[in-house]
């Protein structure tokens, strides 16, 4: 029975692997092949999809803005949530308990009922269609993943640590800096990391914050999908190419994203 | 760990705090306000009272797409959890093959939910997409924008294509953590496989799955950009889950008022809902 038990993980991981396969093998069709006949795979391999893409401003600008948003949103949401995971896995105060509860409801607010407001609120301090307000928007269910994620790591490091490095005469920053964010190191890695998917794979809230200046790159797809007689093979190349940058986090960050959750507390 | 009082660690999270109640009381206040007002347009406001509220709740529309959510959220609560839980435990422990299963596994979590959508969508169309060519070349009358049931299934199948990978990696994780000790004890005594699994290894995943069925439950009642690419919520309202119908009410038919009062009784319900859950998944923690 154990002898067998590699066909499971196999079967699944083929099942993962067949809807991306046909929009990469899309992605390399004629429009013609495409909804002309039923090939499995490209008969005539074209590059010109993915030429419209990397020399369309409108294309490959969506790309830059859809990282831009995204590292900022990162940065932003591991540095504000570093000191207050710290705090809660350290100290306790008042109301500690009922704020970590209250930040971990932000992470069920349905996205669907936020867009409106948030529209209203970004335009009303000027920032709408700015990296910066999406970043923002999207801090709301990230802050509270990555406040979570760290704090788990960070219980995991013995107090005496601390301790020995006030005996040793290193002040507070001092101490966070240079000995404490080294130590969580690999929990710093698995909050980027989940705040890097999270914020790379939504749309709604990206899509009602920006108009032109920082429109992330689904949401020229969908207008492409709606506009120009669904152009399938231009569609598949671009969705294609969302699938790079996550592949490429994936693999740096292997061997810590089963952890990263596993060691959070719920 | 023991905990020291100091109240200066508000100060720590003050950051945090200023942050997300920002983002999330005044977009909240902004839903409240419109809760309970009337406009006809021109930025003209008029006391409405509970009206929306009672409207909601009584309408047959909202009883339906609650329906169909809760009908979504279960089945692929009841498909993810056992399956992921199925795939962990046929996972290798060590070797190479575990970062490769890993990486390959991970693969649908990070592409865009778009993308996700758009990709089901081409690959279950009837004439050019290879499941729909499939099932229609096996004899399957088989076409998701024209069927009630054959849209449910895509729907599920994509959701199940997605988010399986989350459970197996909680999953994997909570059984890499079991020592080996555990299981030459079970050895010695002559434990089966299915006592190893119920007594060993289903304890030592509870916190984990916890915060997959948590995840899960959250992030399926929410889900709102995959399902409206892939069908739009039809054929007809077949597939219009809870937020595609409210996101019709508020940008399609900008009734404000109807629109945010549905949002807060749609947020209460998550928040019940994962209240409930977390207090019976956590209940003999304490004892």
């Amino acid at each position: 029975m154990k002898r067998f038990s590699w066909v499971i993980p196999t079967i699944y991981i083929i099942f993962l692997m067949l809807p991306i396969y046909w929009l990469v093998s899309m992605s390399f069709k004629t429009t013609n092949e495409i909804l002309g006949s039923f090939t499995l795979w490209p008969q005539s391999v074209t590059l010109d999809n993915y030429r419209t893409i990397f020399t369309d401003p409108t294309w490959y600008m969506g790309y830059v803005n859809s990282i831009i948003y995204v590292t900022i949103n990162t940065v932003l949401s591991v540095a504000v949530a570093l000191p207050a995971a710290y705090a809660f896995s350290r100290y306790r105060f008042l109301g500690d308990k009922h704020l970590f509860f209250w930040l971990l409801t932000n992470r069920m607010a349905p996205a669907a009922v936020f867009a409106l407001p948030f529209f209203q609120l970004y335009s009303a301090i000027g920032i709408f269609d700015t990296h910066l307000a999406v970043a923002l928007a999207h801090t709301l269910f990230n802050i509270p993943l990555a406040v979570w994620i760290l704090e788990g790591f960070m219980s995991g490091v013995p107090k005496q640590l601390d301790e020995t490095a006030y005996v040793d005469g290193y002040s507070f920053p001092a101490f966070f800096v240079k000995i404490f964010i080294p130590t969580i190191a690999a929990g710093i890695g698995v909050a980027a990391f989940f705040c890097f998917m999270f914020s790379w794979v939504e749309l709604l809230l990206a899509k009602t914050l920006t108009a032109v200046a920082a429109k992330p790159i689904a949401a020229t797809m969908t207008k492409t999908a709606s506009s120009s007689g669904y152009e399938l093979g231009l569609l598949a190349a671009a969705g294609t190419l969302t699938i790079i940058p996550g592949a490429i986090v994936i693999y740096f960050v292997r061997n810590y994203i089963a952890k990263g959750f596993a060691l959070g507390r719920v | 760990m023991n905990k020291t009082v100091n109240q200066k660690a508000w100060f720590f999270v003050l950051p945090v705090l200023v942050l997300v109640a920002f983002n999330a009381i005044v977009p909240l206040m902004t839903v409240v306000n419109y809760s309970v007002q009337e406009t006809f347009g021109d930025n003209i406001f008029f006391w409405a009272g509970i009206a929306w509220f009672e409207e909601v709740l009584t309408s047959s529309r909202f009883h339906a797409s609650l329906g169909r959510q809760l009908t979504f959220t279960f089945t692929i609560l009841a498909i993810e959890v056992p399956l992921g839980v199925i795939i962990a435990l046929a996972m290798p422990r060590k070797g190479p093959w575990v970062s490769v299963c890993l990486v390959l596994m991970a693969m649908p979590l990070l592409i865009p939910w778009n993308v996700v959508g758009a990709m089901w969508n081409i690959f279950g169309l009837p004439e050019i997409g290879l499941l729909g060519k499939t099932l229609n070349v096996m004899g399957f009358d088989y076409n998701y924008t024209r069927q009630p049931g054959d849209a449910w299934f895509t729907l599920i199948l994509m959701d199940v294509w997605h988010w399986t990978s989350l459970v197996v990696l909680l999953a994997y994780a909570g059984l890499v953590s079991i020592p080996d000790a555990y299981y030459q004890a079970a050895k010695i005594d002559g434990a089966s496989s299915w006592s190893i699994f119920r007594y060993i290894q289903l304890p030592k995943m509870k916190r984990v799955l916890t915060i997959a069925i948590l995840l899960r439950f959250m992030d399926s009642f929410n889900i709102y950009t995959e399902p409206s690419v892939l069908t739009g919520g039809g054929p007809g309202n077949s597939t219009t889950l809870l937020s595609i119908d409210l996101v019709k009410i508020a940008l399609g038919q900008f009734d404000l008022g109807p629109a945010a009062a549905m949002s807060l009784v749609y947020f209460l319900v998550i928040l019940l809902m994962s209240w409930i859950f977390y207090t019976v998944m956590t209940r003999n923690e304490d004892q």
